[in-house]
């Protein structure tokens, strides 16, 4: 029961640490153990063969349309309940679903960039349940043959937490499914009612299963981001977690090597992709805990408490379902065309030509960072946090655009200035008070060395302000121009070299060290305004003397 | 006007479920505008319709005969009756079915059983000879057929000039055959079922009764055509047309399925049959014995897809959205258990449970796919028939004339179904269009109807060769005496039935 009491959620982290010794090696050890390296991981005290963890993902990415997918209401985040719901979505009798050509061609998208092949044919069935948040008691999507099949997703992810080893992964992606969306149901407890909101019911979305081809929580999350990438270029789907329109479910289980898959458990209820690795770890160490102490691991649902960083089994899935699949009887076959089999005398707008959409597809992510990378010699590390963050690449290029800088130099200041400031105040990077003109502008005066690099990150610092002052106005204003007068500078060399005579000492007996020291005073001196190289050159000139 | 009254004075016959009085006065007055004007909408301005209610109707209740429904009235028009509304017809009221037209005899309905006009007529009661109990006069009344038995008697009953129907396994030319009356069921894809209530989504058919071949001719051209509201429609635009009077049937070759020949179908229907046979021989039509080998199996597979479907479809009443809820609130599932128990009748309730059954998992190869794979094999009969140079089939619809209601009742509703959909279902289950063409009366003074079947989409040719043979039949018109006292005169003005000839009363 220790372990049952452990996983009780509530300083679970801390609990598995101070069993120590006597039982399995604590999570948090096991869960870093477990990242990237092929997966396998250590077993216990016990000594027998590792356990090896298997991941696979089904992910529900809501379509980014204008209308559902089978009828005209509207699509729309944080509408007032029960404002977009048509008679279709609501399952007045007698009414039919028309399918939306926009969510189809999303759906052909994605699954070109997943390197699917699409089915011309492709059908739709109905999926049995009782819901009151399922107006049709059933689910139109794709069970028998969904629209996209066989593809893949490359992702990258770093080895140790710096950034620096990136290794690129593959996840085999199995199918896209076209599907409707259900409702939300909000359960009054108090009053014990539950109230329906349909504005979500009906809306389209995109089912990708990926294979179990993945081994760890990190994995699971670098895939998630990439997929995640993918959508928000295609423009296929916002995909943002938090608003609902990418779920993922996780599919977790631990076996030996050699032996066959264990019994797995569906994890959902993931609202992050920070979440998604956290969910993920938990569940393979509670899987080889559990085995470990000889218990079973039951097919069941379990739901991820982000609170308590845990996983506990969901109460009302416990009953098997029969969802009783049947054939949509009112959509026809979904018939799509290639340049080839395009008929002559089709109307354009009716049918959905894959080539046509291949041919437009925008460049990809990977693509994308491998033009940066080409284009400015950036490192390929910085071109994934470069696309991490949205609109960053294209802050990147604008200043670039604007600046004599060289991208290299550029680099540095998007990614340890204008981000870190950022992350500390929590913007995007369109809600940057500094923006790529002024950046550019900055680097410009830094480029043409008006100002030292110390100066210039005063400037940052007060162009962060976003007072409205160009990063002209505050040189001048504070004083940030280098000492451009070299008798001066040179003045100011001989008072520091006056004043620090055991340094000077120091060096002249060789410590060139301390030179440095020097320089630093010089600076001190001139509040930044020196230019460090041509002070170095002026103190070893004099020192010489 | 004149038809409202009719309807009140045949109100015994339970046709109607909802007659629409008030908004179809204002439709006929808006229609007299219009003929004042001289801008009619068109053939069906001002014609007084009736449309079974398991079509939507906005503003008028849409029961579907079932308590789940009593009382909802759709937001929306049914593409159909939209159509009909556009072109100026009079919506008169909504006729009576089985609950969710699940039924071969209109008798299971929430809101009782539908007389067959018939019962009432002069032929049956000359003919009819009464047994011992003939001081019970009511007793002898016959049934219309179902499922849209209020329809065919609405029509039989000179109540409204056409009506809507809806044909699943026979649901409109069954009740058509027994109550005197044309019964076309168009090619699955012909007509939008948008807004009618499913039984069979892949099946189901609006249907059109009228009381002559001429007048079903002029209302599938109304509704005929793509809608992008049912995906299911056809896309080719339909061209109208209007039926030739064939004088010449010697390039028809006309086929009849032994198959047809079924069990119980009683000696005199089989003599009309043969009797039809040589009427078109004697013509000079090519007559020829054909053979749809998978027939016999057709009415179980129609059996197990229908149940399958009407699980399904029926799985949206749970009392939430629309139509009844129970009290019962201990908690959801048990709401909506108590709401489809209290909402549907048994014979719905019992398709459900058994087309849950044929869904399962264990079950779906079994029951549900091979179902599907003998539909495919019974379709690919019709289509190797007429692809040998066969024009038209002709069969009977049903296997005898109506039985008393008395009579009918003794068996449960899935026996009847079984029984009397035999000769229909087949079109259904291969998307064909068919129709019932009254042709004689029984020994009994009952109206009896052979049933022509078509090619695919090949609707002109079906009602051309249907309106030679109603010609060549001269089927008799009902005499409904006890009416004709209420109504004097309405008859003769409407005893051709023909919309074309009738000008505004």
């Amino acid at each position: 029961m220790a372990a049952a009491a452990a996983r009780g959620c509530g300083g679970v982290w801390r609990r598995a640490w101070q069993r120590g010794a006597g039982g399995p090696a604590p999570r948090g050890q096991r869960a870093l153990a477990c990242n990237v390296r092929a997966g396998a991981v250590p077993a216990g005290k016990s000594g027998l063969a590792p356990w090896v963890p298997v991941v696979g993902l089904e992910i529900h990415a809501q379509i980014s349309s204008n209308s559902k997918l089978f009828s005209g209401s509207q699509v729309q985040f944080a509408a007032p309940p029960n404002s977009l719901v048509s008679f279709f979505d609501a399952s007045l009798p007698g009414t039919l679903p028309v399918l939306n050509r926009r969510c189809v061609e999303a759906a052909v998208m994605t699954g070109l960039a997943l390197n699917c092949s699409i089915n011309k044919k492709s059908l739709f069935d109905r999926k049995h349940y009782f819901y009151a948040d399922l107006p049709a008691g059933y689910q139109i999507t794709q069970q028998r043959v969904p629209i996209a099949v066989n593809g893949s997703l490359s992702y990258s992810l770093c080895i140790d937490n710096k950034m620096s080893q990136m290794v690129t992964k593959t996840v085999r992606i199995k199918q896209i499914q076209l599907e409707q969306d259900s409702g939300k149901s909000l359960h009054d407890d108090t009053r014990s009612q539950t109230l329906v909101d349909l504005n979500r019911a009906g809306v389209g979305l995109m089912e990708v299963v990926m294979e179990p081809d993945m081994c760890c929580g990190e994995e699971a999350a670098a895939a998630v981001r990439e997929l995640q990438l993918i959508l928000q270029t295609l423009g296929s789907s916002q995909a943002v977690m938090a608003e609902g329109q990418l779920r993922v479910d996780a599919n977790v289980s631990v076996h030996h090597p050699g032996e066959p898959y264990g019994v797995r458990t569906e994890v959902k209820n993931i609202n992050s992709i920070r979440f998604l690795a956290k969910a993920v770890d938990y569940e393979i160490q509670r899987q080889i805990e559990e085995l470990e102490s000889g218990r079973t691991i039951l097919n069941e649902t379990r739901t991820f408490d982000s609170k308590l960083g845990c996983t506990v089994p969901m109460r009302d899935k416990e009953e098997k379902q029969d969802y009783r699949f049947m054939p949509e009887p009112n959509l026809p076959p979904l018939i799509l065309y290639d340049a080839k089999s395009l008929p002559a005398n089709m109307n354009h707008q009716q049918v959905v030509n894959i080539d046509w959409i291949h041919e437009r597809l925008p460049d990809l992510p990977s693509v994308k960072r491998a033009k940066l990378v080409e284009q400015y010699g950036i490192l390929p590390e910085h071109s994934f946090t470069l696309l991490n963050e949205d609109g960053l690449t294209e802050f990147f290029e604008d200043v670039i655009k604007q600046t004599q800088m060289k991208p290299k130099k550029v680099i540095g200041w998007i990614l340890k200035d204008l981000l870190s400031y950022l992350k500390q105040y929590s913007l995007t990077v369109k809600e940057s008070p500094v923006s790529s003109f002024l950046l550019a502008d900055l680097l410009n005066h830094l480029e043409k060395k008006e100002i030292s690099s110390t100066a210039a990150k005063q400037v940052f610092a007060e162009l962060w302000k976003g007072e409205g002052k160009t990063p002209l106005e505050i040189i001048k204003e504070k004083k940030l121009q280098l000492i451009q007068d070299q008798k001066d500078l040179e003045q100011i060399c001989q008072a520091v070299i006056d004043g620090q005579e055991n340094e000077v000492m120091a060096i002249k007996a060789g410590n060139r060290k301390v030179l440095n020291k020097l320089i630093g005073l010089v600076q001190r001196e001139t509040r930044g305004r020196s230019n460090p190289v041509l002070v170095k050159q002026l103190l070893e000139k004099k020192l010489s003397e | 006007q004149r038809c409202l009254s009719l309807i009140k004075s045949t109100k015994f016959l339970n046709a109607y479920i909802t007659v629409a009085e008030e908004t179809a006065l204002k439709q006929a007055e808006e229609s007299e505008k219009r003929y004042r004007r001289g801008q009619p909408l068109g053939v069906l301005d001002g014609i007084p319709i009736a449309v079974k209610d398991n079509f939507n109707t906005a503003g008028i209740e849409t029961t579907c005969a079932s308590n789940m429904l009593k009382g909802y009235i759709s937001p929306y028009n049914a593409t159909v009756v939209q159509k009909l509304l556009d072109q100026g017809a009079v919506l008169l009221g909504k006729t009576n079915l089985d609950e969710f037209a699940m039924g071969s005899g209109s008798t299971d309905g929430v809101f009782g059983p539908v007389r067959n006009p018939w019962s009432y007529s002069r032929q049956y009661k000359e003919k009819s000879v009464p047994k011992s109990h003939s001081e019970d006069k009511d007793s002898n009344w016959v049934i219309t057929g179902g499922s849209s038995g209020g329809s065919a008697a609405a029509v039989s009953s000179f109540t409204c000039f056409a009506a809507l129907g809806s044909d699943t396994g026979g649901s409109t030319r069954n009740p058509a055959a027994h109550c005197g009356v044309v019964g076309l069921k168009p090619t699955y894809g012909l007509i939008s079922r948008h807004g009618l209530i499913p039984l069979v989504n892949s099946m189901d058919v609006p249907g059109i009764l009228t009381r002559c071949v001429d007048d079903a001719a002029v209302v599938l051209g109304s509704l005929a055509g793509h809608d992008p509201k049912d995906s299911t429609t056809i896309q080719d635009n339909f061209k109208l047309f209007e039926l030739p009077n064939l004088t010449d049937v010697s390039k028809l070759s006309i086929g009849i399925p032994k198959e047809y020949h079924a069990p119980g179908l009683s000696s005199e229907i089989l003599a009309l049959w043969s009797k039809a046979a040589d009427l078109f021989k004697n013509a000079g039509a090519k007559v020829i014995e054909v053979s749809l080998p998978h027939t016999r199996y057709s009415i179980v597979c129609y059996h197990v897809l229908c149940t399958a479907e009407v699980a399904s479809n029926m799985a949206r009443f749970d009392g939430l959205e629309y139509g009844h809820r129970s009290d019962m609130n201990k908690s959801t599932e048990s709401m909506y258990a108590a709401t489809r128990r209290e909402g549907f009748n048994a014979v719905v309730r019992g398709r459900i449970l058994s087309g849950n059954y044929f869904l399962l998992k264990q079950n779906y190869e079994n029951y549900f796919i091979k179902a599907q794979k003998v539909r495919r094999l019974i379709a690919n009969d019709f289509v190797k028939v007429f692809g040998s140079g066969v024009d038209i089939l002709l069969t009977p619809t049903t296997l005898s004339d109506a039985v008393p209601y008395t009579e009918f009742i003794k068996e449960d509703n899935r026996t009847r179904s079984a029984q009397d959909d035999i000769l229909t279902q087949a079109a259904n289950m291969a998307g064909l269009p068919a129709i019932n063409v009254p042709t004689a009366l029984s020994e009994r003074g009952l109206p009896v109807g052979l049933q022509f079947i078509g090619r695919s989409f090949q609707e002109k040719q079906l009602l051309t060769v249907a309106k030679w043979f109603e010609k060549q039949v001269k089927f008799p018109t009902i005499q409904l005496e006890e009416v004709k006292r209420h109504d004097h005169g309405v008859f003769q003005h409407q005893k051709s039935g023909n919309l074309k000839q009738i000008s505004k009363p």
